[in-house]
């Protein structure tokens, strides 16, 4: 039931106090924080970079406009609604497609134009932002995820999660939203997570509620077979938002997106621990090796250096 | 990026916290520990009235040593006023004057009382018999029968008070005892029935000393005689016996303050207990504050009792602090546990608990309904804060309608933090589900009822009262905790999975 801490160091597992101090406290700037705190500030960021995100159908910012949200996503097929400065996926409403004046979750559910409103209200209210400020509502044209997820999937999309450390991508992630997790790429709220290996981008091992789990637990598709297409290309442009934000200690989502490609979700200052607990591996040996690195590097020779020494075998058995 | 500065500040501070805890210490001799001292309770009086622009006089009673107090010092406070001390036969008076006052007046009075276990008792003479006393119908004939049944069921003077007493409680009280009640006030109506009875009695006016409490004003107890002793009797409960931390302020049948030349004018009290040593508190009549006694003592007692809650703050803080890094508790908010746990040592632990959870529980339902009405954020928190206050007050009627008067303390609750608490759990009972809701107000409840109990040992209620040096001490230890970068106890647990061998 319980690890001693003894036991856990061997391992190089990281805990939240030494997150803290010794890698955001001092990889990340507090003076940047905002560049990623607040989504829309980072996706005209991306958009300077040249790095993809999804396309922006409008802004609401203040109460007096939140009735035209109707007009805004009048053309969209289907659209999220996200509050800028949100954070843990708080506050997010994903609508799939309208039908008569109403709006269809991917969940079937059917919401009418008072709840799209009020939802905008309350993203405004700063309800689901840092510190409870105002805030502003970002909508984004729906992602049309790659077909190669479809079969590990429930209702929403599977996104990637990559650590990059001081422009090196240490280790990476995909989250697969389940029937537990409503929808939800958290992990803590059910979510299904697998480590995903730096080198090929095939899946090393799966975790829900912190159990090992071979198979996606709605779906039944073995999570073997799962592989991330074009995840060099991935790779370089997580790699590359070191350069665009500054930040040394950094999460960066991303999804593939059927037309697209690699695309950049959202940005996080201050990411979660639970990617150890997918790959089956703690972090202090690769983060370790990274800061022993002196000389500057490129994206691409970042990436190739990760690639050749975070090389791991999958756990899962190649079944399906 | 060198951490020797940070060492050097955490080193600074232990240091001077641990000199200056060592200097009172062995300077001014304040103990380590709470139980080896003296007691000594600071009481100030605190007189206000309406000057009406002309000549004042002030006379305030002031209280003498008795069984169980010996007065230490006494000091004054009163721009213009000129001050006297009294003393006729029995009482003490301190006389303030003025030729010219307008508009509204504030004298203080403040003494030092030993608390003392002089068990000997003190010679009073008992008062003159009224003679002169005159009932109007019908309560002539009410007071003979009252007066009868009391003597009927007694033996002496004291059990005929307390019988008379018995005859205005609410089990008995008769429809004499009504009528009479409906005309006097009840301390005066039972000293003048005493007097019809030809028992030797008058009323006292005391204060009840209780630690940290402000504005509260004196209570009437009987004095009753017979022979050459005398006994002190509830007037409202007919208990015998002088309380131990009752402090007869005026105990001569005198008036406690007359004011002429001004209106509205009222007297409260505010007291303090401290411990120190009895040198120690023979020696404060005569030395000055100095720089070096920098203490929270030097502040007027109402501010002092203020500060003894505040100066437990950093102690809860810490509670937190070392749940939070070291333990890795979730809570609903980061302090919030401290302000509940600051609410709990008014309340008591058991019935703060049922008053928090009865709160926050029925808060929970209305703001569901709250949440489908479509409200901006600013007024649906407004709206809960005006429920929690409704759900309070009808608590606080409801507790004391069945006579459980600890319900009332509930008010003590931090009602906007109580709002903040519940809609914060409201949002995520929607978005995460109840088992988040119960996990955070789990953590939260237990990181109040730690930090309760810390804060209300009287050990550490002493030490950081007496002692400025320990929140230097404090402010080390939180930096040192903030500087950890160990694995918090719950993580232990979350990451075990990782531990195994492949």
């Amino acid at each position: 039931m319980w690890a001693t801490p003894a036991r856990l160091q061997a391992k190089g597992v990281i805990g939240m106090n030494r997150r803290n101090i010794r890698y955001i406290g001092r990889y990340n700037d507090r003076r940047l924080y905002p560049l990623v705190d607040d989504k829309l500030q980072t996706k005209l960021l991306a958009k300077r970079h040249g790095i993809t995100t999804p396309d922006l159908i409008g802004t609401v910012s203040t109460q007096f406009d939140v009735k035209r949200v109707v007009e805004v996503v009048k053309d969209a097929p289907g659209f999220v609604i996200k509050p800028a400065k949100g954070s843990g996926g708080k506050g997010i409403l994903v609508v799939e497609r309208q039908q008569d004046g109403g709006y269809i979750k991917p969940s079937g559910t059917r919401i009418e134009r008072v709840d799209l409103e009020r939802h905008v209200s309350n993203i405004l209210s700063g309800l689901y932002s840092l510190g409870g400020t105002p805030d502003v509502a970002v909508i984004e044209s729906l992602i049309a995820f790659d077909e190669a997820f479809a079969a590990y999937t429930y209702e929403g999309v599977p996104d990637i999660r990559v650590i990059i450390f001081r422009g090196y991508p240490v280790m990476a992630m995909m989250r697969l939203s389940t029937a537990a997790s409503d929808g939800k790429a958290n992990l803590h709220q059910g979510a299904v997570g697998v480590g995903l290996d730096i080198t090929t981008g095939t899946a090393l091992r799966g975790v829900q509620f912190n159990r090992p789990r071979e198979d996606h637990p709605d779906t039944g598709h073995g999570l073997a077979s799962l592989y991330v297409p074009g995840w060099d290309a991935l790779l370089h442009l997580a790699a590359s938002c070191y350069e665009m934000t500054g930040l040394g200690y950094l999460g960066t989502d991303m999804v593939l997106d059927r037309h697209h490609g690699p695309m950049l979700l959202e940005l996080n200052a201050r990411p979660g621990l639970a990617i150890q607990m997918a790959n089956g591996e703690g972090l202090r040996r690769r983060l370790d090796l990274i800061e022993k690195q002196t000389e500057t590097r490129s994206v691409e020779a970042r990436v190739a250096f990760a690639q050749q020494h975070f090389a791991r075998e999958g756990e899962l058995a190649s079944s399906a | 990026m060198s951490r020797v500065p940070f060492y050097l500040l955490v080193g600074a501070l232990l240091a001077i916290g641990i000199v200056l805890t060592i200097f009172r210490h062995f300077h001014y001799e304040v103990p380590f520990m709470p139980g080896e001292q003296r007691q000594i309770w600071e009481v100030e009086a605190q007189v206000n009235f309406d000057a009406d622009n002309g000549p004042v006089r002030v006379d305030l009673a002031l209280p003498s040593n008795q069984p169980g107090f010996r007065l230490l010092t006494e000091n004054t406070a009163s721009s213009g006023f000129g001050l006297s001390y009294l003393r006729d036969d029995k009482a003490r008076h301190a006389q303030w004057a003025i030729r010219q006052a307008n508009g509204p007046q504030q004298l203080y009075y403040s003494a030092q009382l030993l608390v003392t276990d002089g068990e000997e008792e003190f010679l009073a003479e008992p008062p003159a018999l009224q003679r002169d006393i005159g009932w109007e119908r019908p309560y002539d004939t009410a007071a003979r029968e009252v007066i009868g049944q009391a003597h009927e069921r007694s033996a002496d003077a004291f059990t005929f008070t307390r019988e008379l007493i018995k005859e205005f409680t609410d089990q008995r009280q008769g429809e004499n005892a009504r009528l009479l009640l409906s005309q006097y006030e009840r301390p005066v109506l039972l000293t003048r029935l005493l007097n019809q009875a030809d028992v030797h009695a008058r009323i006292v006016n005391g204060l009840t000393l209780e630690d940290g409490r402000r504005r509260q004003s004196l209570t009437s107890w009987l004095q009753v005689f017979e022979n050459d002793k005398w006994v002190l009797i509830n007037p409202r409960t007919g208990e015998q016996g002088k309380p131990e931390n009752l402090l007869l302020w005026e105990r001569n049948g005198n008036a406690v303050l007359e004011v002429q030349g001004g209106s509205d004018s009222r007297v409260s009290f505010s007291m303090l207990r401290h411990n120190e040593p009895a040198s120690v508190a023979v020696r404060n009549q005569f030395t000055d504050d100095t720089l070096l006694n920098f203490s929270i003592h030097s502040l007027p007692i109402e501010e002092q009792a203020l500060f003894k809650t505040i100066l437990l703050i950093p102690i809860g803080a810490l509670v937190v602090v070392l749940l939070r890094v070291l333990v890795g508790l979730e809570t609903s908010g980061t302090f919030m546990p401290v302000l509940i746990a600051l609410a709990f040592i008014q309340t008591t632990l058991l019935t703060g608990l049922v008053g928090f959870l009865l709160v926050v529980a029925v808060g929970l339902v209305i703001r569901s309904y709250l949440s489908r009405l479509n409200l901006l954020l600013v007024a649906r928190v407004s709206a809960v804060i005006i429920t929690v206050i409704a759900i309070i007050s009808l608590f606080s009627v409801m507790a004391y309608r069945f006579g459980l008067n600890a319900g009332l303390t509930i008010t003590f609750f931090p009602m906007i933090i109580l709002s903040w608490t519940i809609e914060r759990m409201s949002i995520l009972w929607e978005e995460e589900g109840p088992k988040e809701v119960f996990k955070q107000g789990f953590g939260s409840l237990l990181t109040a009822v730690l930090a309760y109990l810390a804060m209300n040992n009287p050990w550490v209620r002493h030490i950081t009262f007496n002692f400025l040096g320990v929140q230097l001490i404090l402010m080390a230890m939180i930096l040192l905790l903030g500087n950890y970068t160990g694995y918090r106890l719950l993580e232990l647990r979350r990451f075990q999975p990782l531990a195994k061998d492949d």
